[in-house]
């Protein structure tokens, strides 16, 4: 186990370097010149040339490519990630808090997630081809289809507005988790309690299921073995949930006012402030490779088999 | 083409195949079917009900609801299936290359993909508007630059399991050339792995693509798409929540229909789902190994 | 006497309504070793885990099944429960799939003889190691701390063989023990199957395509073809002088091949 870990982790960092690089060749793709961008964020009525030169030696734009990248990767290590071209404030100070607020709505929504599916999940096996697993599955089925920006419009209209229930956005209290929670798990929930409905009865059909019986093994045992075997599924899921939630937080955030990554993610790409930008691409990306290579170790260890590979 | 020659569509597969068909007929000939100019403005109709002229309402700035509807399936569907198109052309061919190639092709293309999807795809969509600027055309780049890599792996698993298969390997050691044996034996067999792979993922960039327009990241005013146009009804949401009903149901409908054409599709391309769909209890297959006497 | 009687079993799929077991009646005599012979899908295998009612809720099964004096069809689900494991036992076909793949294959002991006789675990570890011994699995200590994955399927089989023995049930149902083997782990299992029939004197149903394995182990024979028993005879009787095409058919085709190996092998 412990040599998996290494070698799992040894595997990430050639990814991670990877996405670094990635991250820093997008924003130098850009057709907009940051100096440009900085000097109209100044409210720089004339922008000269000699303006933008001047501002380009400020920001090391004239810098050689790869003294650059050298130069930010190492700022990048400290937790420098520049200053924000429009506020002039740190990109650390502006993201901290926020990834801080956003990790907790992700951290809140996982353990939802991971609850309402463990739960329909097992109970639609054991009920399965039964009126409540299939009704489950149709309402899963229909509620994917519906987007999450719209959905949230309506509960807010329902709960905040009609019966003033609730908060109808930013992050007060434990009241204002509920709508934006709801929301993020209703739209993985049904995509993964079917992973665990069919992990379960894909155990069902197992050999060892029928070797169990055999024996004389009372059901409960048995129960407990497939639950055990397909858990591993719901625990995959969890750790497998946490990254793409922390990724695609965006709508729900901006739709609450939540003062997290993606409100100020969709301000910074309003505004071109590309230092924001390129430190919120970087710190999600790292942080999807990180809990992607979490999630790899729970399963080895919970699945003893997985650790002869990679 | 052999999905349809089976003909083992159930109803509702019919019913969503109808269904989409019948928006993007109404997608391509927008000028045709909506009764009025999606961008008239009419103040003296601001938030007018439904009438006779005008079917659905009109919206804040009195303009023909049912109109911008029409209009926004193009944006909304029509560039989305424009987009899947070039992401499955780009990962089948590089998943072909992998799957049938392996060795050093197949580790490179393999491994551009694991750094390509290792970014969540919003994140990467952030990324790629962020760098080129707001639009949807901006959006529509990034998608199918997020998206090929998880068709490419896809592909790659499907022409993986065939090119295994011992007629391929048969059709090689006889001195077939590549091309004839792609093209013969591996692109029929692993396209219905790919039909259904690209059904199932429409519904869902539908869902992100109007998602990005609803955060003002895609399509820009005045034109019409069903994401903004939600966006617009949420600005006046506590007042008049009604407006969120027509591109809401329009979305809801259009993906629904998606789903179910990619599960019917499914299961009438893979007949192991097929019998009488009850997955449940189906009689354990008994393995037995060929008499050895 | 008879140990197990089975009359007018029929099994039927609720789904497609397809008889898959049509009317089968048999009995199983007392210490002997009957062996149930047919390709795959007569329906061999489906008619033994009807006798310990195992097959899946969409099967429904009917007919009478007495063992000793009760009917198991007859019984409620706990008192079948009971029948299973001690006074039926089952060996599988494939051990690799037998085990539940999460745990060392010791849990599958303690918990099935635990259940059965309520031993302490150390007392389990005892029996458990003395029976792998006797089936000649060294080391059996550390074998029961190893994942099924980390063992080879004819090491499982014995592990199976080593259960019974200490389960010592009436009747032992093994269900193609030996097809998923190569053919030295066969040899070996063969051999561990005829051990045990010696040790315990239960009865035994042996399904099975291998006719070499039947000729070995066997006292009886039943050849089934598509749900029905089509001949049943002694082994010795059967073997010389079939009655049925299909027996002739089954053994003149394991004759023509044996004699195309010996020539191949005469050739070089």
């Amino acid at each position: 186990m412990g040599m998996y870990m290494i070698r799992r982790i040894v595997f990430a960092i050639p990814l991670l370097w990877a996405i670094s690089l990635l991250t820093f060749v997008l924003i130098n793709l850009s057709p907009m010149d940051p100096a440009v961008v900085v000097l109209q964020a100044q409210g720089v009525p004339v922008i000269t040339d000699e303006l933008i030169a001047r501002t380009q030696q400020q920001l090391g734009l004239d810098q050689p490519f790869l003294v650059r990248y050298i130069h930010w990767m190492a700022d990048c290590l400290q937790l420098n990630f520049g200053n924000s071209y429009i506020t002039g404030q740190s990109v650390w100070l502006l993201l901290g808090p926020a990834l801080v607020n956003t990790l907790r709505l992700t951290l809140v929504s996982a353990v939802s997630i991971i609850i309402v599916s463990v739960v329909l999940g097992v109970i639609c096996a054991l009920q399965a081809g039964r009126l409540l697993d299939r009704s489950m599955r149709m309402l899963a089925f229909i509620l994917t289809a519906v987007p999450s920006y719209g959905l949230a419009a309506l509960l807010i209209w329902y709960f905040s507005v009609r019966l003033d229930w609730l908060p109808t956005s930013g992050m007060e209290s434990y009241r204002s988790y509920i709508l934006p929670v709801l929301i993020i798990t209703i739209s993985y929930a049904g995509l993964y309690f079917r992973n665990v409905r069919s992990s379960m009865l894909s155990n069902l059909n197992k050999d060892y299921v029928l070797y169990g019986r055999a024996s004389g093994l009372p059901e409960r045992t048995i129960t407990l073995h497939i639950l055990r075997n397909s858990l591993q599924v719901a625990v995959s899921i969890f750790c497998m949930a946490i990254p793409i939630i922390l990724g695609s937080t965006v709508v729900v955030e901006n739709v609450f006012a939540w003062p997290g990554l993606g409100s100020l993610s969709v301000r910074a790409i309003l505004s071109r402030d590309f230092p924001v930008i390129q430190a919120y691409v970087l710190i999600l990306a790292v942080s999807f490779v990180i809990f992607n290579a979490i999630s790899d170790m729970i399963n080895a260890a919970i699945n003893p088999k997985l650790r002869n590979g990679l | 083409m052999k999905i349809w020659k089976k003909g083992s569509m159930d109803k509702t597969g019919s019913l969503s195949l109808l269904v989409v068909i019948g928006v993007i007929m109404a997608g391509l000939f927008a000028p045709l079917l909506a009764p009025h100019d999606p961008l008239a403005v009419q103040m003296s109709l601001r938030y007018a009900g439904p009438s006779w002229e005008y079917l659905l309402g009109n919206d804040q700035l009195g303009r023909c609801i049912l109109s911008r509807l029409i209009y926004g399936i193009r944006p909304s569907v029509l560039a989305v299936l424009v987009v899947l198109l070039f992401s499955v052309l780009i990962g089948a061919v590089l998943g072909f290359a992998a799957g049938y190639f392996r060795g050093r092709i197949d580790t490179w293309i393999m491994r551009i993909c694991d750094v390509v999807l290792s970014f969540p795809g919003y994140v990467m969509t952030l990324a790629i508007v962020g760098i080129l600027g707001v639009g949807l055309e901006n959006i529509l780049i990034a998608f199918v630059l997020t998206k090929w890599a998880w068709f490419a792996r896809v592909i790659r698993t499907s022409v993986l399991q065939y090119t295994e298969q011992d007629y391929i390997r048969f059709a090689r050691a006889t001195g077939m050339r590549h091309g004839q044996i792609i093209r013969r034996h591996v692109i029929p067999v692993t396209f219905a792995d790919i039909a259904v792979v690209a059904s199932s993922s429409i519904g869902a960039m539908i869902l992100q693509i109007s998602g990005f327009s609803f955060l003002g990241l895609g399509i820009q005013a005045p034109q019409a798409e069903w994401g903004m146009m939600l966006n617009e009804a949420r600005e006046v949401m506590f007042t008049r929540p009604e407006m969120m009903l027509p591109p809401g149901m329009a979305i809801v409908i259009v993906v629904s229909a998606f789903h179910f054409l990619a599960d019917s599709l499914q299961v009438a391309l893979d007949p192991r789902l097929r019998q009488s769909g009850v997955q449940h209890d189906r009689q354990p297959e008994h393995k037995e190994v060929p008499v050895r006497l | 006497m008879n140990i197990l009687e089975v009359d007018q079993l029929n099994i039927k799929d609720t789904h497609t309504g397809k008889v898959i077991v049509d009317n089968v009646s048999f009995e199983l005599r007392q210490g002997r070793c009957l062996a149930i012979v047919g390709e795959s899908g007569s329906g061999k295998s489906l008619t033994c885990r009807a006798i310990m009612r195992l097959n899946p809720s969409s099967l429904h099964q009917t007919g009478r099944i007495l063992f000793r004096e009760t009917d198991l069809n007859a019984l409620s689900a706990r008192e079948m429960r009971n029948m299973r494991g001690r006074p039926i036992g089952m060996i599988m076909q494939n051990g690799m799939s037998a085990f539940d793949p999460s745990c060392v294959v010791g849990v599958h002991f303690r918990e099935t003889l635990g259940e059965h006789y309520g031993w302490s675990r150390s007392v389990i570890d005892a029996m458990m190691q003395e029976a792998m011994q006797s089936v000649m699995l060294n080391q059996p200590a550390q074998l029961m701390n190893r994942y099924p994955h980390e063992l080879s399927g004819g090491m499982l089989q014995r592990m199976m063989i080593a259960l019974t023995l200490v389960l010592k049930p009436d009747i032992i149902i093994a269900d193609e023990p030996t097809t998923a083997l190569d053919t030295l782990s066969q040899q070996e299992v063969m051999a561990q199957f005829i051990h045990l029939r010696r040790t315990l004197g239960s009865s035994m149903i042996f399904i099975s395509h291998d006719l070499g394995a039947v000729r070995h182990i066997a006292d009886d024979v039943l050849i089934m073809k598509s749900g029905q028993i089509i001949e049943r005879g002694e082994t010795g009787q059967l073997f010389t002088a079939p009655r049925h095409d299909y027996t002739r058919q089954l053994l003149s085709a394991r004759l023509t091949l044996s004699d195309h190996f010996r020539q191949l092998i005469n050739e070089e």
